[in-house]
């Protein structure tokens, strides 16, 4: 990188290069390449197609024959999506947990992408005593599996923080939608760390000409971070959002402890779960309710692939 | 793009959702005190007095069984005014901890093991049963069941449903078809499995899977032929430990339910091999009998509720169960059977109050008929009762002769009864010998 | 049956609290961090000019607001963090001295048990080639498949295609998979590769059943699933590598082999480290997968399915937590690899 154009993002920057890049592409491309990259993609997809097919076949046909037979005795039928979409039990309806997700989901992905973009930009450019250390310590945290912080994170929120009998923190004693707060609380906690580790790889390899003309113009650190260092790293927030889009919203064990199961406050993958337990042998409500779960992280994926190439491209473009 | 149709879609069902919601506030409440007086509420004027209080009750119920749980207490949420919040999960046993354990602990959980229950009585969470409540159990239920939720003298939970799990399910169409007559004794049991498996069907057939708790149908067998083989006393000392898990006892049990379990002969009617065994799941295990490829399941009664949709349960029927015979005779009727347990977690006065209308007959008679329920409550009216084989299970667990014993896994510390018990019959199934299996299971009992 | 919107309505509400609670945090905290330093530079500046007048010593801009500054970027996380992750990985070490129900402290005992219980032996076992072999098969398939996929048509779907597991829940895959391993003793198969074994002539089995073989057969669900961000980042480096110099070296006439090691792979290294760091982690802590497929029945146990049965299910919380400490102890490697890295980074 130049100190030329330094505040060109660096996605921009690669696409600068791209007409030579592509002329070399194109002379590199081959038809063997392009075979197997495609077959092996067909292969890849194989399992995902074959839930497809299967949640579209009849309850007798899926447990008896295979989904390829499908192809030869074509048998098409809604039934497992009508079942897992609109079965009328008091529990409420899908829809509903639908929202849900979206409640939850949403802020549990904000709040970390500016907490720990913040904390990342302090341990890459602010200069303080054991910065090093600290952030060691904070990616070493990705390792404590989450199951074990259940306990005391539910404690913390059902009785509050006492310390030599002083409360420091209330209970927060909340009800129905309100737990949504926890949850995002939850979240916010356990993906900290691999936030810090993904963006701090990213921001610590900006330009360090770039941060230096910025200091000696007078700019505060906050005035970087905004106008310098959040330009720059969008690719890398919008990469980030995804994977932790993707997490929160496949999450069923954090949801189970902290939003409860009732329909004011549980995900889809709630529901789901119930229903794929209370009926373990019905497959055609599993593959259903499998590929309903799957059809909104993949919109959010394809429509958001973009950005998610770019961000994690620029984070290691330089050593 | 999508994004923003999204957005747009939530502005308005928020504006929507603030013009609905103003008119649905208000109309709710007034009802219910109207109703309290009516005649049909006269049973339940003991619990009233608690209008507007909430109970939250957490259990493993899920899906329809909870839709039919709610409806049998709608009518005390109506004249009582107390609401009670039911939330059933898959996770229950390991959620329960993790919320009692994080200071979040619902007001009463149905706890379907003796053994988790006294976990949580040994750490002082769960109270003792109010007065009232402990008077109506006593009354309602023999001392035999009210043992499984006592703990150094005290009553900490009163039972709620049962099930009976000592049955053969088969198809009373078949056998009649086939001249095979129901058997009474493990001889004729045996004779009748021969006669099958040389006609060139497989009688019976088996499945252990069950998700995370898989193993269990595998330890209710052994527990089924232990009970016969040992009798009740030995069967009580082997689920407190007083003998080990590898005693020849049980070896000897063990062996027995593997001459049938893990004989290719015998099994697995319609999936396979004794293999196949461990990867079918409990569901579906009993099926092929309605195609006849299968003759004979050993699953208990809530089996019922399992079978394909048009299945017609009843001793004249598709499907029917007969009692699991004894193996010796001069041990009784040894009965194996389950159930869960009401406990609270809090001593509000409507948490009591629900507690107590649970073990009352009303509830029980009005769960019952709904459908697919039973209770070893003594008020449950057997007239209630409208599946055949409920039928037949209320009459066993009311029959005077019979020696009622509790699921052992339920009994035994959830290491061994939820852990390696489980594990071990699927290791069992899938090879292992008897002896390295109950070794295995007697090194991991918790000192 | 019919939705009923006004019962959602406070959820929406809830919502945009959450939303507004967002903009009132991380607004407020940067606009704190603009206004009170530049109130405080206004007054150095004004110390400035009062001392110039003077003729006094020129008073320096104060070293300590660095650390202060980054003490308010760091103040949220740290918070976080403290309550959410370090606390339960205090409690939990503790815990993994003590008994089952928490009441004794037991020393090393739990530790004496996960060594010599055969089972758990089992488990370590297990956890040790699923780090070893995912992280390895993943990242060289991407890497082989970014490769490829550099020199092909379609890029871009095919791309997506290999990327699409990665948007399914581990539930959801391992699902899907188990329909793959499917297996009838009697009639049509409904499992494919039983199918595909059937009709070349082979004996259907039970996959999941066959130890070892299960863990491997579970680790390719992984393998599935993670395969695809190994692919996407690393080819997203191989496309940053600049064009003239891998035109450069097309024309000093090298192979392809020659340009892969040689250009391709050191360029690379640092999207390499990120892929092998991040799926060495998530490895560890694999659970849904061995959860949903196996139970962790017939030897397939892993390490975190394992702590969460004892943990939670059989109320042997000092076994549950000496596993959970041991995983602690799995990634001291990476973190000492992590160290040398930010070391050279630093220096460099």
């Amino acid at each position: 990188m130049t100190t030329a154009t330094p505040t060109v993002p660096a996605g921009t920057q690669a696409t600068g290069k791209t007409t030579s890049a592509r002329r070399v592409r194109k002379r590199l491309n081959s038809p063997v390449a392009t075979l197997v990259s495609i077959v092996i993609a067909v292969l890849w997809t194989i399992p995902t197609f074959g839930l497809l097919i299967s949640s579209i076949r009849p309850e007798n046909e899926i447990k008896t024959t295979g989904w390829w037979t499908f192809f030869s005795h074509p048998q098409f039928t809604l039934e497992n999506y009508q079942q897992v979409l609109f079965s009328g039990s008091s529990s409420g309806q899908l829809a509903s947990y639908f929202i849900n997700s979206l409640a939850i989901t949403i802020p549990s992905v904000l709040f970390p992408l500016a907490f720990a973009s913040l904390a990342a930009y302090a341990l890459a450019w602010i200069d303080f005593k054991g910065r090093d250390w600290l952030y060691i310590a904070i990616f070493a945290l990705q390792i404590v599996p989450l199951q074990m912080a259940l306990v005391p994170l539910l404690k913390f929120f059902s009785t509050g923080v006492t310390v030599a009998g002083v409360t420091v923190l209330p209970a927060w004693d909340l009800v129905d939608e309100q737990k949504f707060a926890q949850v995002w609380f939850a979240h916010t906690c356990f993906a900290l760390p691999f936030a810090v580790f993904l963006l701090h790889n990213f921001i610590s390899q900006l330009p360090r000409d770039l941060m230096e003309a910025a200091r000696v113009d007078g700019a505060t650190h906050p005035k970087i971070f905004r106008t310098i260092v959040l330009p720059l790293i969008t690719p890398a927030l919008a990469a980030f959002g995804i994977f932790q889009f993707l997490w929160v919203w496949n999450d069923l064990l954090v949801a189970l402890i902290f939003a409860g199961g009732g329909n004011e406050t549980a995900p889809l993958t709630v529901r789901l779960a119930e229903m794929a337990g209370t009926r373990g042998n019905e497959w055609q409500r599993l593959t259903a309710g499998a590929f309903v779960s799957i059809v909104v992280p993949l919109i959010v994926f394809l429509s958001l692939q973009r950005y998610f190439v770019r961000g994690l491209l620029a984070g290691s473009v330089k050593g | 793009m999508a994004f923003a149709r999204t957005r747009q879609a939530l502005a308005i069902a928020g504006v929507l959702g603030l013009a609905l919601g103003a008119t649905a506030c208000g109309t709710g409440n007034d009802k219910k005190s109207d109703k309290a007086s009516s005649p049909e509420c006269a049973a339940y004027e003991k619990y009233q007095g608690h209008d507007g209080k909430k109970v939250t009750i957490y259990s493993s119920i899920r899906d329809i069984e909870a839709d039919r749980l709610e409806q049998s207490w709608k009518q005390f949420e109506d004249c009582t005014g107390i609401t009670i919040d039911h939330e059933g999960s898959g996770e229950f046993e390991a959620q329960l901890g993790v919320r009692v354990d994080g200071g979040n602990a619902p007001d009463l959980a149905f706890i379907p093991q003796p053994g988790l229950l006294k976990r949580f009585v040994d750490s002082g969470k769960i109270k003792t049963v109010g007065a009232d409540t402990k008077a109506l159990a006593e009354q309602n239920f023999t001392a035999d069941w009210l043992k499984y939720s006592t703990v150094d003298g005290k009553l900490y939970g009163v039972p709620l449903g049962s099930n009976v799990k000592s049955y053969v399910w088969y198809s009373p169409k078949t056998f009649k078809e086939k001249g095979w007559t129901v058997p009474t004794t493990w001889d004729e049991l045996i004779a009748l499995s021969d006669k099958i498996a040389a006609s060139g069907t497989k009688p019976w057939c088996a499945g252990i899977e069950s998700g995370d708790a898989t193993g269990w149908p595998a330890t209710d067998w052994i527990e089924d032929v232990m009970l016969r083989t040992a009798g009740p006393e030995v069967y009580d000392q082997w689920t407190t430990h007083g003998i080990p898990f590898n005693d020849p006892k049980v070896a000897d049990a063990v062996n027995k339910a593997g001459t049938i379990l893990k004989n290719e002969k015998y099994v697995n009617g319609g999936f396979g091999g004794v293999k196949s065994i461990a990867t079918t799941s409990f569901q579906e295990a009993g099926t092929p009998i309605t195609t006849g490829k299968c003759a004979m399941h050993r699953q208990a009664s809530f089996y019922a509720n399992q079978w394909p949709k048009g299945t017609k349960v009843a001793e004249d029927g598709d499907v029917f169960a007969f009692y699991f015979p004894a193996i010796d005779p001069a041990k009784g009727k040894p009965v194996l059977g389950a159930g869960e347990f009401v406990a609270a977690f809090a001593d509000r006065p409507e948490v009591q109050a629900v507690q107590t209308y649970l073990a009352s007959g009303e509830y029980v008679n009005s769960r019952a008929k709904i459908g697919d329920w039973l209770s070893a409550n003594k008020k449950l009216d057997i007239n209630n009762v409208p599946n055949p084989v409920d039928k037949l299970s209320v009459q066993i667990l009311q029959d005077p002769k019979t020696v009622f014993r509790f699921d052992g896994s339920d009994l035994m510390p959830a290491a061994v009864g939820a852990g390696t018990f489980w594990k071990g019959m699927v290791d069992w199934i899938n090879g292992k010998d008897t002896a390295t299996v109950l070794n295995g299971i007697e090194s991991s009992w918790p000192k | 049956m019919e939705f009923d919107f006004a019962e959602e309505q406070p959820k929406f509400l809830m919502l945009m609290y959450g939303l507004i609670a967002f903009v009132a945090v991380v607004g407020g905290l940067l606009l704190l961090l603009d206004v009170v330093p530049a109130w405080f530079a206004r007054r150095h500046e004004a110390k400035l000019v009062a001392a110039s007048a003077s003729g006094a010593p020129l008073p320096r801009r104060p070293k300590q607001r660095e650390g202060l500054f980054a003490l308010f970027f760091l103040l949220p996380t740290l918070l976080l963090l403290a309550v959410g992750l370090v606390v339960p990985a205090i409690r939990t070490t503790l815990l993994s001295f003590m008994d089952g129900s928490s009441s004794h402290w037991v020393g090393l005992r739990n530790y004496g048990w996960m060594f010599s219980e055969d089972s758990i032996v089992r488990v370590l076992i297990n956890t040790l080639i699923w780090v070893l072999l995912v992280p390895l098969v993943a990242t060289t398939f991407g890497l082989v498949y970014a490769v490829l996929v550099d020199r092909a048509r379609f890029e871009a779907v095919a791309k997506s295609l290999i990327f699409l597991p990665m948007a399914i829940s581990f539930v959801g895959a391992s699902i899907i998979w188990k329909f793959v391993y499917a297996y009838r003793g009697e009639g049509d198969q409904i499992g494919l590769l039983n199918q595909i074994v059937v009709s070349l002539g082979g004996e259907p089995k039970q996959w999941l059943l066959e130890s070892p073989l299960n863990t491997f057969l579970l680790i390719v669900i992984m393998v599935w699933i993670q395969a695809g961000f190994a692919m996407v980042v690393l080819s997203a480096a191989i496309k940053a590598i600049p064009a003239d110099i891998v035109e450069a070296a097309r024309l000093d006439g090298v192979t392809p082999w020659q340009m892969f090691w040689r250009i391709t792979l050191p360029s690379i290294r640092p999207a390499l480290i990120v892929v092998v760091v991040t799926l060495s982690i998530a490895t560890l802590k694999v659970f849904d997968i061995v959860r949903t497929a196996t139970n962790g029945n017939y030897d397939t146990s892993v390490i975190a399915n394992e702590m969460y049965n004892q943990a939670f299910r059989y109320q042997q919380n000092g076994q549950g937590s000496a596993l959970a400490v041991f995983l602690f102890v799995l990634v001291v490697p990476i973190v000492i690899y992590q160290i040398r890295n930010l070391r050279q980074q630093r220096e460099g």
